[in-house]
């Protein structure tokens, strides 16, 4: 018989723990999603751009999600040392086949896969873009190639609606 | 926490120290002994008491005046400086306040270390100080972001993405932490608050510091046990109320000097230009009492190593009690560890000094070396130290070698006479 309390005791104790728990989580978890972004942030998924002003060799930078989005149209011989690289002499191998839908388009995130700084163009070692901060060097598809970043500059996901406009987001 | 009793004087104040002790309280911080041989290096504590209350006032004005908004701040810190009344005078105590907290702490720091203040039974009160510097660095970090300049901003932007460094969940918390995309009004609205409530986080730890401080008493310059009250100690009040008082005077003349000649000094000429998110400034360098670690960081080719390395570099402080394997506390009596204790803080200078050049060549050979060493220094060089070196005899009181009569006297005078 007082075994058989003990363990009808053991029970509650256990199911109020659990349900305590349960409770405790419940109430903190709003307090820690509310700082995630809301929704008027990810209301501004999308943006379109313009390019028939952009000659080839020019670069334009949109703000996309409040980052800077790189349009880079690529001259013939940017485009042609970007796709001569073996993917053996990359860090983060990835072919700029994948990278560019269409070859003398680039359309990537500006951030610096480090700490994330907004990379020169026209600068540094491979005559792609080069980071002042902690010097990573990418090159014109935007690969890194030395430098302590550790992926290429990322891709966001695009699509041309048109000849002359990009759907960012 | 008195160690006699203490009886109140008047009836009201007996009534009321049996209903709350405050008077005990009151009159345990005036009569507390204290070793009688304490320098100035002791009086950084009550300097940065100091500190802690000036930035609390001064930060509190500001908060007054100041728009926690990505438009509106930029402007409305130009408003504090231009058309707030004295508003100029209080955002750069504010601002060098900081810096003035940060240069007291370092002394108070490598204080403890040469007199290895951190050692048993002091462990607890250095554990609560590193937190402390911990969250220091965070209100620091974050205050400086308030401005909405372009250091504000990119700086923001690089230390928060070192939590992306972590594996797999670090792209989310980077994302969590900024509310958004990219560092962003969330993001500052977010770090004003953490920049108001650190403060008094602070305050509390302090309570806890100086509370664990007064249970085995202040270490001193020789670091023996001392009995207390003894002929080795005086009361806290008036002794070292006077000293402590002189001390601060002489540092608020420092503090002064910067505020009122060179208020930027120790600031960047980029934070005057408004957060831009499309342009990083040429050079992104922290406020120089962050720049050791900032270094360290930047020594390491690995992202991810890197920022282990950074934060290793401060954590390891919280273990040193049980690293310094010496039994003997005070540099005094330690021949070889005062030497390796100044050869590390001129790593820590020198790391300084290169996490202010750009991370390249020699710079980046220098910063390796001495970023090697700092490691080096805590986790080698002070467990063996405690077994191999060849220690001074330490005398027994404070009173003994002054009074004469000690053999020990002439061992501290002539310490180079010992042979190994």
């Amino acid at each position: 018989m007082a075994e058989k309390k003990t363990n009808r005791r053991d029970f509650l104790f256990t199911a109020t723990y659990a349900v305590g728990a349960v409770g405790v989580g419940a109430t903190v978890w709003p307090m820690i999603d509310q700082m995630n972004p809301d929704a008027s942030v990810k209301a501004l998924a999308s943006t379109e751009v313009d390019v028939s002003s952009v000659n080839p060799g020019k670069t334009i930078t949109v703000l996309w999600r409040g980052k800077p989005v790189f349009i880079r149209r690529r001259t013939d011989d940017e485009i042609a040392e970007a796709r001569s690289v073996k993917l053996e002499d990359l860090k983060h191998p990835e072919k700029d086949e994948d990278r560019a839908q269409n070859p003398e388009w680039l359309v990537m995130l500006g951030v610096c896969t480090h700490l994330g700084c907004v990379p020169l163009d026209q600068k540094g070692d491979y005559n792609g873009w080069f980071c002042p901060c902690h010097g990573s060097h990418y090159d014109t598809s935007g690969r890194i190639r030395k430098g302590p970043a550790p992926t290429n500059m990322e891709i966001p996901k695009y699509e041309f609606v048109n000849a002359n406009t990009i759907k960012i987001g | 926490m008195s160690d006699h009793e203490y009886n109140p004087k008047s009836k009201f104040g007996k009534w009321f120290n049996d209903r709350l002790p405050l008077l005990t309280l009151a009159n345990h911080l005036t009569d507390y002994p204290t070793p009688k041989n304490l320098n100035y290096w002791w009086t950084f504590g009550g300097i940065l008491t100091f500190c802690l209350i000036t930035q609390i006032v001064t930060g509190l004005v500001l908060a007054m005046h100041y728009i926690a908004h990505a438009d509106m701040a930029f402007d409305s810190v130009e408003h504090i400086m231009r058309d707030v009344n004295y508003g100029w005078l209080i955002r750069y105590i504010h601002a060098n306040g900081a810096s003035m907290f940060f240069l007291a702490v370092y002394i108070h720091i490598f204080r403890s270390l040469f007199y290895g203040s951190y050692k048993a039974p002091r462990e607890i009160i250095w554990i609560i100080g590193i937190i402390i510097y911990l969250l220091m660095m965070a209100a620091a970090f974050m205050g400086y972001v308030l401005p909405w300049g372009q250091m504000s901003f990119w700086g923001a932007t690089v230390i928060t993405n070192l939590f992306s460094a972590i594996p797999l969940v670090g792209e989310g918390i980077v994302t969590w932490l900024w509310g958004g995309y990219s560092v962003d009004n969330p993001t500052l609205t977010r770090f004003f608050t953490l920049h108001y409530l650190i403060p008094f986080l602070i305050l509390g730890l302090v309570v806890l510091h100086i509370w664990a401080l007064h249970v085995p008493g202040n270490n001193n310059p020789i670091g023996i046990d001392v009995k207390k009250p003894s002929k080795d100690t005086v009361p806290f009040h008036p002794y070292i109320v006077i000293k402590d008082g002189f001390a601060l005077l002489m540092f608020m003349i420092v503090f002064a000097f910067f505020v009122f000649y060179t208020p930027n000094i120790l600031g960047h000429a980029d934070n005057y230009i408004e957060a831009n998110p499309l342009v990083t400034p040429a050079h992104i360098v922290p406020e120089w009492y962050l720049l050791p670690f900032y270094a360290i960081l930047r020594s390491v080719p690995d992202k991810l190593l890197g920022v282990v390395a950074m934060l290793s570099a401060i954590f390891i402080l919280a273990a040193l009690p049980w690293l310094d394997t010496s039994k003997i506390r005070s540099a005094v009596f330690r021949p070889l560890y005062r030497q390796f204790y100044w050869i590390l803080v001129a790593d820590v200078l020198i790391l300084g000094y290169v996490g202010a050049m750009p991370a390249e060549g020699l710079y980046l050979l220098i910063a390796r070396i001495a970023t090697a060493y700092y490691f080096l220094h805590f986790l080698v060089i002070l467990p063996l130290l405690g077994f191999k070196e060849k220690t001074l005899p330490v005398p027994l009181s404070i009173t003994e070698p002054i009074l004469g009569g000690s053999p020990n006297l002439a061992a501290a005078k002539n310490k180079e006479s010992f042979e190994k």
